[in-house]
């Protein structure tokens, strides 16, 4: 069985739970190697792998490959296709590793596809687009196939791989040095999970009225161990900050279970979150579209909801 | 300085977007066509380069003869020109080809910087500056929410899950912005008087040097097998808040084992 390489996603060693997801698929798919990119591995990191079917792992730990923008990692993958001739290239659909995907594309002249939900027999890809309107099924049909995966779609499964380890040199070339990463800036983000990523997320929009009262959504994401989200409505309103707008110019996410309180639902906010799994909408207003979604609505005033919410779920762990 | 704002004309969200039956491409005649949001800041953030620093803005366009809307309010709000890449040779590319035709396209007009909204609405790939700068062979800067540029010399803030990378580089560059890096202005009335005199170049695929077995549906490096309509979600339980909506909203929690 051909190799499916899995480009590690990682945050100061530990290993993301969309890679484990990756691995899980790519045993579907061919004998998935794990590709570790960057400073931080360790043996921890290398069990955790195994665990859920890395038959090899490529180690490419040097600093160098992470200080420069996309392009060094773009360019190991491409030496690693070279060598192993892999089934298909697996990454996270997150913002940077679909860059890497791309770059990767024109290097090995191969097709990628994007924001997959799934991936099927011959490496046909479940995608949804136009907002959560229309699923299309795709499939590369040139070169190796390069396919970005969202995270939360793939159910994790454990299954022991062998988990051999390889050390790949990286002489990463001046063409990838072009654009250096002189400073990483961190904003403070508490102890929540990352939004894209989340299995849990609870946003709130224009029905929160005020910066203040964002801290009864947050009180709800923090009793579920949940990621926060807000509507373009609270984010242009500055209530919230942007990065966390959920929707057609924010973040997409795919969670188990999404939690909108105050929001009414409109195509750009559906667009980033019609994929959630379950859904439960909280607003006042009950002609608003978001209840087309629900799995579970309440028309009512979330000031009095959610914190009720909140109180019962902190009663029921 | 050189700039080039490269701008997507997309349909309109707010209408019913559909891929057409015969060759699951989009179906650009169904819905209206608009410029993509993110690309209306790239071409703010050129204008303003352009204000600091001196030079020209140039707007660059790929798309079917309807794309000429989106070039015309580039150009009203105050870019100096525009190439408008068309061709029925183009029909259908995906991004591997689309990044290769606008590449030939931008050697051929030449820059110091380009610039790009960091996703189009309707594909929503994300890849396309990242492939620019893979085929052009020049630095990548994208998903900046900040750009400032001294001489020859351009640092971006990048946006990240956890902040934000300072990134540096020499120009020529691709830059990619993310909604927030400022607020686009609106084409004044005088701006779109004078956009109608503005020269807008239209290059073929022959005129660009594109080699035409590189770019079109059949030339692609991936295919859509097929599509259908997501099937409507079934109805929800939708109760009304009597003072117990957050105890039913647990319940259901509950019952689906999330608490």
């Amino acid at each position: 069985m051909s190799e499916v390489l899995v480009l590690v996603e990682h945050v100061e060693g530990q290993v993301k739970k969309v890679t484990l997801e990756l691995l899980t698929l790519a045993r579907r798919l061919g004998e998935p190697s794990a590709v570790w990119t960057g400073p931080g591995y360790s043996a921890e990191a290398k069990a955790k792998l195994a665990e859920y079917g890395a038959e090899k792992i490529y180690v490419a730990d040097s600093a160098d490959i992470v200080d420069y923008v996309v392009a060094p990692k773009a360019e190991l993958l491409a030496q690693l296709v070279s060598s192993a001739s892999p089934a298909a290239v697996l990454v996270a659909a997150t913002a940077e590793a679909k860059e890497i995907a791309g770059r990767l594309a024109i290097k090995i002249d191969s097709g990628v596809l994007t924001d997959a939900v799934g991936i099927g027999e011959g490496l046909v890809a479940d995608q949804s687009i136009f907002g959560g309107g229309v699923n299309v099924r795709s499939r590369v049909t040139k070169g190796t196939p390069i396919i970005a995966v969202r995270p939360n779609a793939t159910p994790v499964e454990a299954a022991a791989g062998a988990g051999a380890e390889e050390q790949v040199s990286v002489a990463v070339s001046d063409a990838a040095k072009a654009a250096k990463v002189v400073d990483r800036v961190k904003e403070e983000k508490g102890a929540r999970p990352e939004l894209t990523e989340a299995a849990i997320v609870v946003s709130g929009g224009r029905g929160v009225g005020s910066a203040e009262n964002f801290s009864i959504i947050e009180k709800l994401a923090d009793s579920l161990g949940a990621a926060v989200g807000a509507s373009r409505a609270a984010t242009d309103a500055g209530w919230y900050p942007h990065q966390f707008q959920v929707g057609q110019t924010g973040k997409t996410v795919s969670p188990q279970l999404y939690i909108a309180a105050g929001i009414s639902g409109a195509i750009q906010h559906r667009a980033g979150m019609q994929t959630a799994k379950t859904i439960i909408a909280i607003n006042k207003d009950p002609e608003a579209p978001i209840f087309e979604l629900a799995d579970f609505g309440v028309v009512g005033d979330l000031n009095q909801v959610v914190p009720q919410l909140t109180d019962e779920v902190v009663k029921r762990k | 300085m050189n700039i080039v704002v490269c701008v997507k004309q997309v349909p309109d969200t707010a209408t019913e977007r559909k891929l057409r039956s015969d060759d699951k491409t989009l179906d650009r005649d169904a819905a209206d066509g608009v410029v993509n949001e993110l690309d209306e800041y790239a071409v703010e953030e050129a204008l303003r380069l352009k204000e600091a620093h001196g030079g020209e803005v140039t707007v660059l366009t790929m798309g079917p003869d309807k794309a000429s809307e989106t070039i015309r309010k580039a150009l009203a709000m105050g870019a100096d020109k525009a190439v408008h890449l068309v061709d029925d040779a183009l029909h259908g590319s995906d991004a591997l080809g689309t990044s290769y035709a606008l590449a030939q396209a931008l050697k051929k007009i030449g820059f110091d910087l380009v610039v790009l909204g960091s996703e189009s609405t309707d594909a929503r790939t994300g890849v396309l500056a990242a492939m620019l700068a893979e085929r052009l062979g020049v630095p990548q800067l994208t998903f900046a929410n900040k750009v400032e540029v001294a001489g020859s010399s351009i640092a971006i803030q990048r946006v990240t899950d956890y902040g934000y990378d300072k990134v540096e580089a020499s120009l020529p560059a691709v830059v990619s912005v993310v909604e927030k890096i400022n607020e686009p202005r609106y084409p004044s009335f005088k701006g779109i008087m004078a956009a109608k005199k503005k020269p807008v170049e239209k290059l073929g695929v022959a005129d660009a040097e594109i080699d035409a077995a590189q770019v079109g549906l059949a030339n692609s490096w991936s295919e859509v097998a097929d599509f259908a309509a997501a099937p409507p979600r079934a109805a929800g339980t939708i109760v009304k808040d009597e003072g117990d909506g957050g105890v039913k909203a647990a319940d259901f929690l509950a019952s689906k084992k999330f608490v």
